[in-house]
């Protein structure tokens, strides 16, 4: 297909405007399209997160500026518990699938595979397109979903049945939820069509002489994603179709019969609400590494630019991540140890989640080792790439306390989970997309970013960020539960409101920096200085094409690939970088080439 | 370079990204200390809870220690190794490193797996013979109990007979058993009454959707779920009044599904439940 369409541009054929930037088949405009969707829906995820501290800083307080712009969801300023549960609801559904999903594989996925592996374009980029297309749609479905009789979806982005398959069991339980399991399920087949590609590409379209062995980490953790998306992602379909079906056809899939919502029979029999928490999470796991794998790979490979050194441990950095994802399909059920799912297999689950430590735990080891007697140049990039790193850390270590389930009976469900997952999965992932945006700018749009700002940004988001999360661990001691609307009827919670305000700022705060952050990226997009090919002086094929590519991304000719994409301050050699493409240099006598190399691709 | 990074441009990220480091070492440590005091978990008051103690300290132990290895390399790392002109090493393999940090973490997690599998299996074993038993039930949006009669027995339940004031636990009438069976609401009026140092079996319902019983005193959650009985068994060891949370969300009063517990002396139990049946 690329083939074809490179005969087709070589003719002098111009694509029409239509073509070009909104109907586009290239991959490139395909993941700018997606990376600024998400941004757009990242700052509606990130309003409602500030919706969601406005309640729990000052419960009860009235806002009457926010009651004029609200007066469904907050009357006489006032927010009131459907529309906060509703904030709660969107506000994780977005984040999950709607930015980060989108951004580390629509984005960053769909720009950085051709062009790492030498490649012209994905092996179906009609299908890539249409993933694309079917992400706006989804989105207006979901926001409608905000405006209808009952309001937004109100259960979760868990969306547990009964509460998510009984309309009359609250408000958001109507229309609302119907609209955001129609368009979760538009988005899944977006993501399908996505992982398909880029496996397919992966696999069949990598430069001469690039091996998987000597693939960059980017592309191995996107490529992992991937197969996992694939095989993950279908689960959740049939699960949110069964799920329709019992709202709307007369179905009992989560369902058992005998209930009553108020006084009123519910006329339903046979099912079993815990079906749906294991198909759910039987996704719901493997996501939350569709959204860690990507980034792990970035910053792999954004750490050994800045550090001027080769990655440290390839060989076992490409492992543990393939023994993350596989192990990944085997823990779900560590999110139910209090579902009354049968106690045995709670130790089953803990024994795999503790697993799942171990490569962790080298991955963090040898990003270190990669920093030890390196060269360390602290661009916006690299100080991001760092902060990842103790995100990372602090996040991780706090899932060996929820792995353990006589320990998770006391924190399951309070704000030690939100915590947790808060820096393991969204400040880790948030922060290897922005080390990624700063790294990868110049080659997406020609342009270097604000290094200055850069900085001022990523100092305000690392404060920002450990100022909201921490304190959240201790809310989560004295046992405050999750998505309530406040925490102040309770006795055991009293006392707890000053830490909840210190919060609330610290949130403000954070939220505002990423205004920085906008204004650099829009600003740089027009007024940046002028990229070079490879301002970051980095070994991986995509710096080998101009700044930004072309159409069909290389000239006549595709790169041949000589070497490993490590070869940072290669000893016998004056610079302290030898590119993939690189020409061989005069034999030294020895051999700096990557593991497993030798084999050709194709 | 692009980045105009000069020497001393690094030199003062570097040693602001370290000193960020250290700091985040000490805000955490200290900011731990004196959680202790007003931010921790609720003094305990059960057998089991114990335990769960212990190990949750001694788990916080063990990653406290990486956070601060981690954390405290980090910071060094940064600082040593940032750009002075030098040439970074051309190391990327060691194989006898690696393996290190391969092995040290899985001995770690073997010992924390057997010893949450030991604790687990007891808290899930059978309950003693001589423990109390008593019901509760979730429902949109408070905590029901309900307590077998002299005969010991709960009687049978069908939603059919469900009326909100008179008969909210859905008994039915045609089940001698459920004749004596004490109803409480334990969200407004009355409490769930348990005896200090008897262990207790509570098996749990809900009506309506999900829902999770919640303890903190006693490091007690279990969810409610809508077609099973789940159930918990503790042993109660201070007396006084505790509190029941709703831990599972369940609609949009789910945050004031409160309930109310006391644990009483066998004698103080006794009569309580002695005056509630006549
Ligand atoms: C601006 C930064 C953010 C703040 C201040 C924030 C705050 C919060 C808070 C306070 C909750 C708990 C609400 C409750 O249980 O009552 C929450 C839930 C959640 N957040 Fe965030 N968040 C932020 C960013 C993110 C990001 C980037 C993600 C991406 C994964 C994310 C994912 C989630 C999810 C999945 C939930 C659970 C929603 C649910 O319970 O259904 N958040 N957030
Ligand atoms: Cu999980
Ligand atoms: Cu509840």
């Amino acid at each position: 297909m690329a083939h074809v369409a490179h005969a087709e541009a070589q003719a002098g054929h111009e694509l029409s405007f239509w073509r070009k930037y909104i109907f586009s088949q290239d991959h490139k405009v395909i993941g700018i399209q997606y990376a600024l969707t998400s941004m757009f829906m990242a700052v509606l995820g990130g309003l409602l997160a500030m919706f969601i501290r406005l309640q729990l800083g000052w419960p009860g307080q009235s806002w009457p500026l926010l009651g004029r712009l609200f007066p469904s969801g907050m009357p006489d300023g006032q927010m009131n518990q459907a529309f906060y549960l509703a904030s709660v609801t969107m506000h994780g559904t977005i984040m999950i699938f709607f930015v980060l999903t989108t951004l580390l594989t629509g984005g960053f996925g769909n720009f950085l595979i051709p062009l790492m592996i030498g490649a012209r374009d994905m092996a179906f980029p009609f299908l890539n397109m249409l993933s694309y297309w079917l992400y706006p749609p989804a989105i207006i479905i979901l926001l409608a979903s905000f405006f209808v009789s009952g309001g937004a979806a109100g259960g979760g982005w868990t969306a547990y049945p009964p509460l998510s398959a009984l309309p009359g069991a609250a408000p958001g339980s109507g229309l609302g939820q119907t609209l955001w399991l129609i368009s979760l399920a538009l988005l899944i087949l977006a993501f399908l069509f996505g992982s398909l590609n880029y496996i397919t590409t992966i696999l069949q379209l990598r430069a001469r002489g690039l091996s998987m062995m000597r693939l960059p980490l980017t592309i191995w953790g996107l490529f992992v994603t991937a197969i996992l998306s694939l095989l993950a992602f279908p689960v959740l379909l049939a699960a949110a179709i069964m799920l329709l079906f019992d709202r709307i056809g007369g179905t009992s899939f989560f369902v058992p019969a005998g209930l009553l919502i108020g006084s009123v029979p519910v006329d339903h029999r046979g099912g079993n609400p815990l079906l749906w928490q294991h198909l759910f999470w039987f996704l719901g796991h493997p996501e939350v590494y569709v959204l860690i794998l990507p980034p792990m790979g970035m910053i792999s490979d954004i750490l050994a630019n800045n550090a001027r050194k080769p990655i440290f441990g390839y060989r076992f950095m490409v492992g543990s991540i393939v023994a993350i994802a596989f192990l990944s399909f085997l823990v779900w059920g560590h999110h139910m140890y209090t579902s009354g799912m049968a106690p045995v297999l709670g130790t089953a689950f803990m024994t795999t989640t503790l697993v799942i430590a171990v490569p962790s735990a080298i991955k963090t080891f040898n990003w270190l080792a990669t920093l030890w007697r390196a060269k360390i140049r602290f661009t916006s990039a690299m100080l991001f790439a760092l902060g990842f790193l103790s995100l990372f850390v602090t996040g991780g270590l706090t899932g060996i306390v929820l792995a353990q389930p006589p320990v998770d009976i006391y924190f399951q469900d309070t704000f030690f989970v939100v915590a947790h997952f808060h820096f393991v999965m969204a400040s880790a992932a948030i922060f290897a997309s922005f080390a990624g945006t700063y790294y990868w700018f110049p080659k997406m749009f020609g342009r270097m970013m604000n290094e200055r700002l850069g900085k001022w940004h990523f100092w305000l988001t690392f404060v920002g960020i450990y100022a909201t999360f921490f304190p959240m661990h201790y809310a989560g001691f004295m046992g405050m539960m999750r998505r309530i609307y406040s925490p102040q009827i309770y006795a055991h919670l009293q006392g707890l409101q000053p830490l909840n305000v210190f919060v609330s700022i610290a949130a403000f705060v954070l939220f505002a920096a990423q205004f920085i952050f906008l204004y650099n990226f829009f600003r740089s997009l027009f007024r940046g200085p002028q990229a070079e090919r490879n301002p970051w002086r980095a070994t991986t094929l995509e710096w080998e094409a101009p700044s930004p590519p072309p159409h069909l991304n290389w000239g006549e000719t595709l790169p041949t690939v000589q070497r490993w994409a490590y070869d940072y301050s290669p000893p016998d050699m004056a610079e302290d970088f030898q590119p993939q493409a690189a020409p061989a240099a005069v034999p030294t006598g020895r051999s700096r080439e990557g593991r497993g190399d030798g084999g050709h691709a194709r | 370079m692009p980045t105009n990074d000069t020497t001393s441009g690094t030199r003062r990220s570097a040693a602001l990204l370290g000193i960020a480091l250290a700091l985040l070492i000490v805000a955490a440590v200290v900011t731990t200390l004196a959680a202790r005091s007003r931010w921790w978990l609720p003094p305990l008051a059960s057998a089991q809870g114990r335990s769960i103690d212990q190990l949750f300290i001694a788990t916080f132990g063990i990653i406290s220690v990486a956070f601060v290895l981690v954390h405290g390399l980090l910071a060094l790392f940064v600082w040593l190794y940032r750009d002075r002109g030098q040439r970074a090493s051309y190391w990327h393999e060691n194989r006898a490193l690696e393996l290190t940090y391969t092995i040290i973490p899985a001995i770690v997690m073997t010992g924390l797996t057997l010893s949450a599998a030991g604790l687990w299996s007891r808290i899930h074993s059978a309950p003693p013979p001589q423990a109390l038993v008593v019901e509760v039930r979730g429902e949109q949006f408070g905590w029901k109990a309900r307590y077998p009669g002299p005969d010991g027995k709960f009687g049978r339940i069908d939603p059919r007979h469900y009326s909100a004031r008179e008969n909210p636990w859905a008994l039915d009438p045609a089940d001698p058993a459920a004749q004596d069976d004490l109803v409480l609401d334990i969200s407004t009026t009355g409490e769930l009454h348990l005896v200090v140092d008897r262990p207790v079996e509570v098996r749990i319902r809900a009506k309506d959707v999900l829902h999770s019983f919640f303890i903190p005193a006693f490091r007690v959650k279990q969810d409610a779920v809508p077609g099973m009985v789940t159930s918990i068994w503790f042993t109660p060891t201070q007396t006084g009044p505790y509190e029941i949370a709703c831990a599972e969300l369940c609609g949009p009063l789910h945050y004031i599904m409160r309930g109310k517990v006391v644990v009483q002396t066998q004698e103080e139990y006794d009569a309580w439940l002695a005056q509630t049946r006549s």
